[in-house]
């Protein structure tokens, strides 16, 4: 190493050049990356944009052949499909979250259940769709929107279970033995103080979970299977939008690549927004620096 | 006593973010329960309502073992008949025949290794140099924007993905970059052969813009963990920048770089539709990267729901279950490296 920091002249231009071709490599590969990012949003907005229209959103596909059609059906489809998953999901992640920061601190048991809700959080959906269906589609022997639901809502879980558990232990400990000290129950003081105190980080962890299981399409193929018809029943398939993204994108027909395109629009706003929702309610006020 | 206050003015202090799915935050130091604190909990008259609540909140935080344990009973109860029929060949047999009810996985672990590790080469260079760039060069006022679009990457679902590769980066590989690629490098027989455009170099590519989010955020946190000390240390030898960076920071955090990139990889080999839309779906080892494949994902999302008999589906099953073991391999040691690394971080300044 010595020997290589010499202060010849040569030597010294040489690592400038070397600092130099690094920060310029840096800046490239950030350039490079964002470029693809960009890329993608001006194509979606640009095809998306160009084919979405009032009907795309009241009115249910229309057969091979014709024009027009919308997606009205696999947006109502997906909306159910969240809220069975949040249902499911939400509860079980938050109570989790509460128990690995308000009980579990540094024991065993709660280190080995953060472990697990990693890894839990790397298995493919795919995965966790043939274990749904295995689970719940064979028996009955058809596919449902609830199956699907219930995959979705297993993929929520880890996400919220890290978060709320990070957002609950910055709450300073003093506003627990406040409470504590008023002579409220243990129970009421986890629930109204310190989960409320943390609530807006809670709410971010919930927001991100969502917006990545909004997009799932893996685990939907075969739980909800789709339907190109107007279904609202929980027993039966159901539309949802990413699947139809999915089989449009993959159908020879121009018309139905258009309706596809639209829906990515579509769909990348609902995620684009509550991201950027959660990221002004991070950055600010009582989480700043949290996250 | 002076430096300590300047420290985080002249580096930059760790800035904050929204936590991306997946990504391990450093974790602030638990506070300490106070005796004060156990004082008031033992006593009190609501110490059946406590304690059913304390059980409660246990019960969801087991189900999530409840969950896990269910998923990998189901998947090898389903894969029973598959196993039983084949046993370990399943996994080093080229055959995938459903008319004949012969069936082997190798060609699809193929297609899954072959497109992670192009994707691999291709994205964990920029990645790294994204997180160099935003934690120790770039000006303040670029470095919320900028780690909010790369953020914005990871938030973009995989069918959109798949959508731009098949109507973008298809065309544009089939046009421009695989005619040339062939021209420079064909003499290697890694770009040989029919020219589709689709295949396991643009599944590879596809997977590479995917996991990008992950690894530069990961390699920001770990990069971000490395105490200033260090920076400073390297810097008073009169070091230039980059040497800082390489000497300072980068050899201190590569653990946690490598776990990073093993996280990485860990998406890279469970990713489906993006992969499914652009591999070209033919069960087929070739030595070039621009024909067709098949990988492990792309196969179950694509037959699952026409395997008609048993077998079929238990053989599919199987390689879900495969899928299943590797990424809770991949992951859990991709954690402990990322754990490693971070434990022993201070907490990061607001």
């Amino acid at each position: 190493m010595a020997s290589q920091y010499k202060t010849s002249a040569a030597n010294r231009i040489w690592r400038t050049t070397a600092n130099h071709l690094a920060s310029g490599l840096a800046i490239l590969s950030t350039i490079l990356v964002i470029a693809p990012l960009v890329a993608i949003f001006i194509y979606l907005l640009y095809k998306g944009a160009s084919s979405l229209n009032l009907a795309f959103f009241t009115q249910i596909p229309k057969p091979v052949g014709e024009n027009g059609g919308g997606m009205a059906n696999a947006i109502v489809g997906s909306g159910i499909l969240l809220i069975i998953s949040s249902l499911l999901g939400v509860p079980i992640g938050i109570a989790a979250g509460i128990f690995l920061a308000e009980f579990g601190r540094g024991t065993r048991l709660a280190n080995m259940v953060r472990f697990t809700a990693d890894v839990l959080n790397g298995v493919p959906s795919i995965v966790m769709g043939i274990a749904v269906y295995s689970l719940i589609v064979l028996p009955q022997k058809h596919f449902s929107a609830l199956a699907g639901g219930v995959a979705l809502g297993i993929m929520m879980i880890p996400t919220i279970t890290r978060t709320t558990e990070e957002m609950l232990l910055m709450v300073p400990n003093a506003v627990r033995e406040a409470a504590l000290g008023l002579g409220v129950p243990n129970w009421r003081s986890v629930l109204s103080i310190t989960l409320r105190t943390a609530s807006p980080g809670v709410i971010t962890g919930c927001m991100l979970a969502f917006a990545r299981i909004a997009g799932e399409t893996a685990p939907l193929i075969f739980t909800v299977l789709g339907n190109q018809f107007w279904s609202v029943n929980l027993d039966q398939p159901i539309a949802a939008l990413p699947l139809q993204i999915y089989v449009y994108a993959i159908s020879p027909y121009d018309e139905w690549h258009r309706l596809a395109w639209a829906g990515a629009l579509v769909l990348i706003v609902l995620i684009v927004v509550s991201v950027s929702l959660v990221r002004y309610v991070t950055t600010r006020g009582v989480l700043k620096g949290a996250s | 006593m002076n430096l300590k206050i300047q420290e985080p003015k002249e580096l930059g202090s760790p800035e904050t973010m929204a936590p991306v799915d997946g990504v391990v935050s450093v974790a602030t130091p638990p506070p300490q329960t106070s005796e004060i604190r156990k004082y008031l909990l033992g006593r009190g008259s609501s110490s059946v309502a406590d304690s059913g609540f304390r059980w409660l909140m246990l019960l969801c935080a087991v189900s999530i073992f409840g969950i896990v344990a269910l998923i990998a009973t189901e998947l090898i109860l389903r894969s029973n008949l598959s196993i039983n029929k084949f046993g370990l060949a399943f996994f080093f047999k080229q055959a995938w025949d459903p008319v004949n009810g012969d069936y082997g996985a190798l060609p699809f672990i193929f297609g899954t290794l072959v497109s992670s590790i192009v994707a691999l080469i291709i994205a964990v260079p920029l990645a790294v140099g994204v997180a160099v760039f935003l934690t120790e060069m770039c000006p303040k006022v670029l470095r919320g924007p900028l780690s909010f679009l790369t953020e914005l990457l990871a938030a973009i679902p995989s069918v959109v993905y798949g959508l731009w590769a098949v109507f973008v980066l298809v065309p544009l590989l089939r046009e421009d970059i695989n005619p040339f690629l062939m021209k420079t490098l064909g003499w290697t027989g890694l770009f040989a052969g029919p020219n589709f455009g689709l295949g396991l170099l643009a599944a590879g590519v596809i997977l590479a813009i995917m996991i990008l989010p992950i690894i530069s955020s990961l390699t920001r946190e770990v990069m971000t963990a490395v105490p200033h000390t260090q920076r400073e240390a390297v810097l008073a030898l009169g070091a230039t920048r980059w040497e800082m960076i390489r000497m300072g920071v980068l050899r201190n955090a590569r653990i946690g770089i490598v776990g990073a990139v093993i996280l990485g990889l860990g998406r890279a080999l469970g990713e489906t539709m993006a992969v499914t839309m652009v591999i070209g779906s033919r069960p087929e080892i070739s030595h070039s990267l621009l024909a067709l494949g098949h990988s492990m994902a792309s196969v179950i999302a694509n037959e699952f729901s026409e395997a008609s008999d048993d077998l079929y589906r238990s053989a599919l099953i199987e390689i879900g279950l495969a899928l299943f073991i590797v990424t809770i391999i991949v992951n859990a040691f991709a954690r402990l490296l990322v754990w490693a690394v971070t434990r022993g971080a201070p907490a990061r300044a607001s």
